[in-house]
């Protein structure tokens, strides 16, 4: 059995470690609510651009813009991955990367990838899957880097070098469910044109509109896939260390009961001691 | 009857912005500014930085905004704006400072820098929030 001393320095530092996974807890439930308000708020827009988008869907200068038109086969394609800067939030990354294996194992074409957060970086560099761009989740604000995504993505998607770029992220069910996904960001998913498209007067002209239209939609698709993510990260970590409190708190009961034994132990042993010595000196 | 106002919603992809019921707005338009009253014909423009007013009974309200669309439909105009700000809450000091600061970084930097175009745009910000901020409803 283990030293008295030990064990107390055992408990000690359990209980060290379950005052940090507290406090990370307590940041992280703070920081996701703020993370759900921001996905509830920037929904407006949205919905707004998805309307106006499927508004000029008939439009043949929509279906038929590069962003738009589907190249057959998609036999180069670009994988973002958006993943966390940071540890510490249970399975989130770990989904993330089954599910962007999932992805690569799917035969009959080639996938590069652009990682953002470490964890997606840190997995692929010393893998055979080519890594052509690297942002780190922290750099910017959302809106930043969802520009900046879109921006370099769509030069790849442009220049030819690619045929198509999913994105894959964490969409936010709960605090507790958080489902890895994939989609398709260009070519862009044509929405589904609308029965009655109305008649706009355009300014400067309707080619111009949707021609500054179409990658400024790409862009929320990514900037909400951005929040979706963030608060996903807060809730996995919340959750994770939710637990990991509450194992701290089992393991300490455990340690107590260990120590309260070797305590009585070593005090029956003195009695014992006590008793034979006494014993001893009687004869 | 011909409808007296309208309703005008301003979304930035963080929020929403406004929502409410005017009877006047002058917009930035990319390639000019527009006005628009109730009845307007359906309508979608680029918007360009600049500063956008409007107006219910004699209460006029000026707004900077970052460029973005402007959709006019059914008595409805949704502004979808890169980004926007009432003016009130405008530290007009603060911009004329980092208009200047902005201003004099550009006239040194070289067209095809990296950091142009940003701070091109920073730049139009900043006067977009001035002339909004300067002018008194």
């Amino acid at each position: 059995m283990a030293s008295l001393k030990a064990i107390r320095k055992r408990i000690v530092s359990v209980r060290n470690t379950q005052q940090i996974t507290k406090a990370m807890k307590m940041v992280a439930a703070a920081k996701l609510r703020r993370a759900q308000e921001a996905v509830v708020r920037s929904r407006a827009y949205a919905e707004k651009i998805g309307e106006v988008v499927a508004g000029l869907a008939s439009e043949a200068s929509l279906r038929e813009h590069a962003l738009v038109r589907e190249r057959t086969p998609e036999a180069r394609i670009m994988l973002i991955m958006l993943t966390s800067d940071r540890g510490l939030c249970g399975g989130f990354n770990t989904n993330l990367i089954r599910q962007a294996e999932r992805f690569l194992a799917v035969p009959g074409r080639t996938t590069v990838l652009g990682t953002i957060g470490r964890k997606a970086f840190d997995f692929y560099k010393r893998r055979s899957i080519e890594i052509v761009e690297h942002v780190s989740a922290a750099s910017a604000s959302p809106v930043a880097l969802a520009r900046d995504i879109v921006a370099r993505a769509s030069t790849r998607f442009t220049g030819d070098e690619v045929d198509a770029v999913y994105v894959l992220f964490s969409r936010f069910r709960s605090a507790i469910s958080q489902v890895p996904t994939v989609e398709r960001l260009l070519p862009i998913h044509a929405p589904a044109a609308v029965d009655h498209p109305r008649e706009y007067l355009f300014e400067p002209h309707r080619d111009a509109v949707i021609e500054s239209l179409l990658p400024r939609y790409v862009e929320v698709k990514v900037f909400q896939a951005v929040l979706e993510s963030i608060a996903s990260e807060h809730g996995a970590r919340m959750t994770a260390m939710e637990s990991a409190t509450k194992n701290a708190s089992e393991m300490i009961e455990r340690l107590t009961l260990e120590m309260n034994r070797a305590r009585q132990a070593t005090i029956t042993k003195e009695l014992m001691e006590i008793v034979g010595g006494a014993e001893a000196l009687k004869g | 009857m011909a409808a007296t106002k309208f309703r005008l919603r301003i979304v930035t992809p963080e929020r929403l912005l406004l929502d409410e019921e005017v009877e006047e707005v002058m917009a930035p338009g990319d390639t000019g500014e527009f006005g628009v009253l109730p009845d307007h014909i359906a309508f979608l423009t680029v918007l360009g930085p600049g500063r956008l007013m409007y107006r219910a009974g004699d209460q006029r309200q000026m707004i900077a905004v970052f460029g973005g669309y402007a959709e006019v439909a059914d008595n409805v105009m949704t502004v979808l704006a890169d980004g926007a700000e009432f003016a009130r809450q405008i530290d007009i000091d603060a911009a004329k400072r980092a208009y200047e600061e902005g201003k004099s970084a550009l006239d040194t930097m070289d067209v095809g820098a990296p950091e142009f175009e940003s701070t091109r745009r920073a730049l139009d910000r900043e006067a977009a929030r001035i002339a909004a901020a300067s002018e008194k409803p």
